[in-house]
């Protein structure tokens, strides 16, 4: 990207002053390198979120930013509904509340290594993962709408959960305010055999090992422990949220002009947050996020299941859970003044600072945490939320490492057999359907995401407590 | 990737760089070819077509008020019917009037060991998309599908 365009804030923060309809802001917030290898597509994706009306303060792209659908993946900003403000089906995504939780063993790197194959085997074999397996839930359509209204409540409900979880999920388990009649019959018959399958991609479910402590005291209260191992899954909302983002981004894409909104992209499709359209969308986004809730507690719950077949007494207590595609009403200071804002992350991660009133007791003093993926050789992060972010980005930081190779140019660089050869030479296990998947996910494809957090550490946005490197991967 | 070398010929497709997914174009001598073989770019982005049985088929009717509005329509309806009924595809026909399309996917329930499906289509994109006949005679459609 050509950084003439930017003026410099700081080492690790670049702003581009409001031009050609741009009605605020845009800021990004990385290092000159991340900036440099970052793609110009961000650059314009950034200030065209700019031009939406009601925006607040700024158009923000995390460290990770790539080139998405309208907004860049790794965009952040809020909209003011008094103030003409839009929700915007691309300002959300296709998978609606796609997110990541990690939940906790007390098993060593040494006990799991023990039996590494058998368990990966058996966890490939238990978590439907990859395109055509389905989950064991059959829904009728009293269940999909209790499911859509209940989230991860409603799988724990059904002894697919614990209770213990809800206080480490966003929103207690459950997003307020879903409503099903929004969301179409095409969207419910996508969901019926996709309850608790992981899907494909990007998606993963991962044995790791905390190897690298940072911050002692936020890792001892996280119950991060080094030599420990955790699991920690990624994925969203399935078909369902698919069936949503696509039905919506067509009416928002052909209502636009009937709302007086001038698209710079059609790909940034929103209506008003105070119209008919934008009130369904967001009962149809709600209903979306609890049902990713919803998949991500049972995926939890037969990672459980599988644990306790090898060892007893090893409960996966869940350390937190995350959504980074999402438009959720929070209040932020703005100007000294406080706000409720539609704040849409888009491949972002909420980062609330410590003494965050959302946050539950054990963790407040210490912040959000940040469940950082990385690629299947490269590791991944756990990092807190800061009390900067809330002003630097309305408390909001990277969600991964961010694609640096097309997947195109992934399959040409790479052969699935010796990523997975390769990987195990080092001591990880992939277990995929898929070689070709696999090659489209070569660790190479993706950024340094050490370079990504090291970022948004300096930018304070959040700030490192570990490093989880991977003993098993099962990749959808 | 592309569908043929032979880069003069007009029903043909390619996949096109996107940071995180994939770009499918196509081209074809009509917007029905091009809408065709742009299906078969979306099936390439998952597997190889080639492997794919034509036991069965699935018929598909839509409208939209722009060519490019119902080129994104159609590849949506081939990954809706892909996700609910667990197909894939291998062959298309398509017939288009006044932006009413009348299409048939033909396929078979997905083989997990035989077609080791690599992604799986989340939704076609408004991002890249245009359907154009850049000359006389060859049309080009085109976007992003979310994987």
């Amino acid at each position: 990207m050509d950084l003439s365009r930017f003026e410099k804030i700081s080492d690790t923060a670049w702003r581009v002053a409001p031009f050609g309809g741009m009605r605020a802001p845009a800021i990004i917030y990385a290092s000159e390198d991340l900036m440099k290898d970052m793609d110009d597509k961000v650059f314009d994706q950034v200030t065209n979120v700019a031009k939406l009306p009601g925006i607040v303060r700024a158009s923000y792209a995390m460290p990770d930013a790539h080139w998405g659908y309208g907004f860049p993946i790794g965009g952040v900003a809020a909209f003011d509904a008094d103030e003409g403000g839009v929700v915007s089906a691309g300002g959300v995504g296709f998978d609606v509340s796609c997110g990541v939780r990690t939940h906790l063993t007390h098993l060593t790197r040494e006990q799991v290594v023990s039996v590494q194959q058998e368990l990966a085997d058996a966890l490939f074999e238990h978590v439907p993962a990859g395109v055509g397996s389905q989950g064991e839930i059959a829904l009728d359509e009293q269940g999909l709408n209790a499911m859509l209204l209940g989230g991860a409540q409603w799988a724990i409900e059904r002894g697919l959960g614990r209770a213990a979880d809800l206080a480490r999920i966003e929103e207690g388990g459950r997003a307020s305010g879903a409503d099903p009649a929004a969301v179409s019959e095409h969207a419910r018959k996508r969901q019926r055999r996709e309850m608790g399958t992981l899907g494909s991609g990007n998606h993963y479910l991962e044995v790791q090992e905390v190897a690298e402590i940072f911050d002692e005291r936020t890792a001892a209260a996280y119950g991060l422990v080094k030599g420990e191992c955790v699991v920690t899954i990624h994925c969203g909302s399935r078909g369902l949220g698919h069936q949503i983002g696509t039905e919506y981004l067509r009416d928002m894409v052909i209502s636009a002009q009937a709302y007086g909104i001038d698209l710079p992209d059609r790909e940034l499709a929103c209506a008003p947050i105070k119209s008919d359209l934008g009130q369904k969308y967001l009962g149809a986004m709600r209903a979306a996020i609890n049902c990713a809730l919803a998949n991500r507690e049972i995926i939890g719950h037969l990672a459980r299941q599988v644990f306790a077949r090898f060892f007893e007494n090893e409960e996966l207590p869940l350390m937190f859970d995350v959504s980074h595609n999402t438009c959720k009403v929070e209040r932020h200071a703005v100007d000294g003044e406080t706000r409720q804002l539609f704040v849409h992350r888009k491949g972002a991660t909420r980062a609330f600072g410590p003494g965050h009133e959302s946050l539950p007791e054990a963790l407040r003093p210490y912040g959000q945490p940040v469940l950082i993926g990385g690629s299947m050789g490269a590791g991944s992060y756990v990092l807190a939320g800061m009390e900067t972010s809330e002003r630097q980005a309305f408390a909001s930081a990277c969600h991964g490492a961010g694609r640096r190779m097309s997947r195109h140019a992934a399959t040409r660089t790479w052969g699935g057999r010796k990523i997975v050869d390769d990987l195990r030479a080092q001591g990880i296990i992939i277990k995929s359907p898929s070689l070709r998947g696999v090659a489209e996910e070569a660790p190479g494809a993706y950024k340094d995401v050490r370079a990504v957090v090291d970022s948004a550490e300096a930018a304070g946005l959040a700030r490192k407590v570990a490093f989880l490197k991977p003993l098993i991967c099962v990749k959808g | 990737m592309s569908a043929a070398d032979d880069h003069g010929a007009t029903g043909r497709w390619e996949h096109f760089p996107h940071d995180a997914d994939i770009g499918v174009r196509a081209f074809g001598a009509t917007p029905e070819e091009a809408f065709v073989q742009a299906a078969l770019a979306v099936m390439a982005a998952i597997l190889d077509p080639s492997t794919v049985r034509l036991e069965q088929t699935i018929d598909i009717v839509l409208e939209a008020p722009r060519l490019d509005l119902l080129l994104v329509d159609w590849l949506n309806a081939l990954i809706y019917e892909m996700a609910e009924r667990r197909m894939v595809f291998g062959a298309f026909e398509v017939k288009i009037e006044d932006h009413h399309l009348k299409g048939r996917a033909r396929g078979e329930v997905v083989s997990r060991s035989r077609h080791a499906p690599a992604v799986e289509a989340k939704g076609a994109t408004y991002t890249e998309l245009a359907c154009v006949e850049d000359r006389p005679g060859l049309w080009r459609a085109q976007c992003v599908i979310d994987v």
